[in-house]
């Protein structure tokens, strides 16, 4: 198992299957086979995939943890870097397909909307993740590197709340989200318990 | 006989018709020709209503627009109908979920003439009309769809409401078994709606029975329901069971669900802000850019009268 993901070729590999979903919009874009509502297609795809990535990049810890892995967390910067990408691109579709860059309009809509602000602030907090994520940015800020990409655990929590928030009545979704969220920041606490207790024995 | 005096909130007659569409109003114009309307509407009675007959040969309305249709696959795949999925694509998927055989309506309340009908006694087949209306859905999208069906007026004064009738209420099929998105709680089920009497008898508010020349596809809340196209489009309940007159203002099913968002009135009007979709502009299916919602959907001249001297924002 080690070998393996040790292995050169699984880095590339993992970058184009985390572009998947992005290669199906772009091709259901193109060929028009996006539905009824292409435009809103784009924005709830691209939304959804960014809180699947933001989860994908929790799992690391636990999993290797749990697996007994360490090697995985070569990957982890790639999934957050990637959570990113679909967020940018999400807030994009808001900003080019439901507002047309209309700033005051927009401005309105993250004071007015609840969701919108929750998602904002979502967004707004990845922004210094991605701009530390670099090795040289790990290295220069030491300790206050972990402590600043805690903030992803807010942007998370944004991002649930942001869906939660802008769905009419049928939360199921949300509540999935929600709870795998849930288990994943249970795995750290009891993580961080049993730590503290067999530091005390 | 009504003459038609373009409106200001009319869209010009630019917008060319889909041939598709040109095609099937060439069907009617030629069954009508070959006398055969009668037929065709006798196709919804005794237990043959099915989704895809062509309703003879709706007679056309000076209330319609002339605005471009919005293709039929949009207007049948797109869809919000909770009774048959909560996600826009459900509604078309689940369909024959919906059992629209035997169907009846219940007439209840302050009228002189309640008790069990078919769809054909309160919607005279002889009489359809075309109504080419927008649609408005309160999620910021919109649609031009042909509904075929008869003024709801014409249904209601048969039924004879006395004075006491100040609301009409409408009660959409209840069938947990059959209808997928019955089986979670995900609205107080069944859903309700209501209407005041005066917006009832209005003559826009439009009993349906078809659209696109056709029967109502199950998804589209077959075989009977009411379009109210200057309100938002969960006020225009669909599959109806049950109509009520009452004296006092009924509740509604999506102002039960979240009161602070959906009003009783719910009105399309671009000034009242809503908590999840700014209302000023709308995005026309099939369309890049966005409009401008217009108030009352466009309905302004017809329907404003309706709601003199009420504060819009407070009965929203």
């Amino acid at each position: 198992m080690r070998a393996l993901t040790a292995a050169g070729w699984i880095k590339p590999a993992l970058f184009l299957l985390c572009l998947v979903p992005a290669i199906d919009l772009a091709h259901g874009a193109w060929t028009n086979t996006l539905g009824v509502n292409p435009l809103e297609t784009l924005t709830h795809s691209t939304g959804t995939w960014t809180l699947r990535f933001l989860l994908l990049t929790l799992l690391i810890t636990p999993l290797i943890r749990i697996m007994k892995v360490p090697a995985l967390l070569h990957y982890r910067r790639m999934l957050g870097l990637f959570a990113f990408f679909y967020a940018s691109v999400h807030l994009g579709t808001y900003l080019w397909f439901d507002k047309f860059f209309d700033w005051q309009e927009i401005w309105l809509d993250i004071q007015d909307r609840l969701f919108i602000t929750a998602g904002v602030t979502a967004f707004l907090l990845l922004v210094p993740l991605a701009l530390t994520s670099t090795r040289r940015a790990q290295r220069a800020l030491g300790n206050a590197w972990n402590r600043l990409h805690r903030l992803i655990y807010v942007a998370t929590t944004a991002g649930i709340l942001h869906y939660f928030w802008l769905v009419k009545a049928d939360y199921l979704e949300p509540i999935i989200y929600a709870s795998i969220f849930a288990a994943l920041m249970l795995a750290r606490i009891r993580k961080s318990s049993t730590v503290s207790m067999s530091g005390i024995s | 006989m009504l003459i038609r005096i373009p409106k200001h909130s009319d869209e010009k007659e630019s917008a060319v018709t889909d041939p598709e569409i040109y095609r099937q109003r060439r069907v009617f114009m030629q069954q009508c020709a070959a006398g055969m309307a009668g037929l065709a509407g006798g196709l919804l009675v005794g237990g043959q209503a099915q989704a895809g007959l062509t309703l003879g040969a709706p007679r056309s309305s000076p209330y319609s627009t002339d605005e471009e249709l919005t293709p039929i696959h949009a207007a049948t795949h797109y869809n919000n109908f909770y009774e048959l999925g909560y996600k826009k694509e459900d509604p078309s998927r689940n369909a024959a979920a919906l059992i629209t055989e035997p169907w009846t309506v219940e007439v209840e309340g302050y009228c002189e003439n309640p008790g069990t009908y078919a769809v054909e006694d309160l919607v005279p087949m002889d009489q359809l009309e075309e109504r080419i209306y927008r649609l408005r859905c309160v999620e910021a999208w919109s649609m031009v769809i042909p509904w075929v069906g008869v003024p709801l007026a014409t249904a209601l004064k048969k039924l004879r409401p006395t004075s006491q009738a100040r609301y009409v209420a409408f009660q959409t099929i209840l069938d947990p078994e059959n209808l997928p998105g019955q089986r979670r709680d995900v609205l107080d089920w069944p859903y309700v709606e209501g209407l005041r009497i005066d917006e009832a008898m209005h003559p826009l508010t439009l009993l349906t029975v078809g659209m696109y020349g056709q029967v109502l596809p199950n998804q589209n809340g077959a075989p009977i329901r009411i379009i109210v196209p200057w309100k938002y489009g969960f006020k225009s309940i669909k599959s109806i069971v049950r109509i009520r007159f009452i004296e006092g203002q009924p509740p509604t099913a999506w102002n039960r669900a979240a009161p602070n968002e959906y009003g009783f009135y719910s009105n399309v009007n671009p000034e009242v802000n809503h908590p999840r979709w700014s209302q000023r502009r709308e995005r026309r299916i099939g369309e890049f850019r966005k409009r401008q919602t217009l108030m009352l959907n466009g309905y302004a001249e017809e329907v404003a009268h309706l709601y003199s001297g009420m504060d819009l924002h407070k009965y929203f």
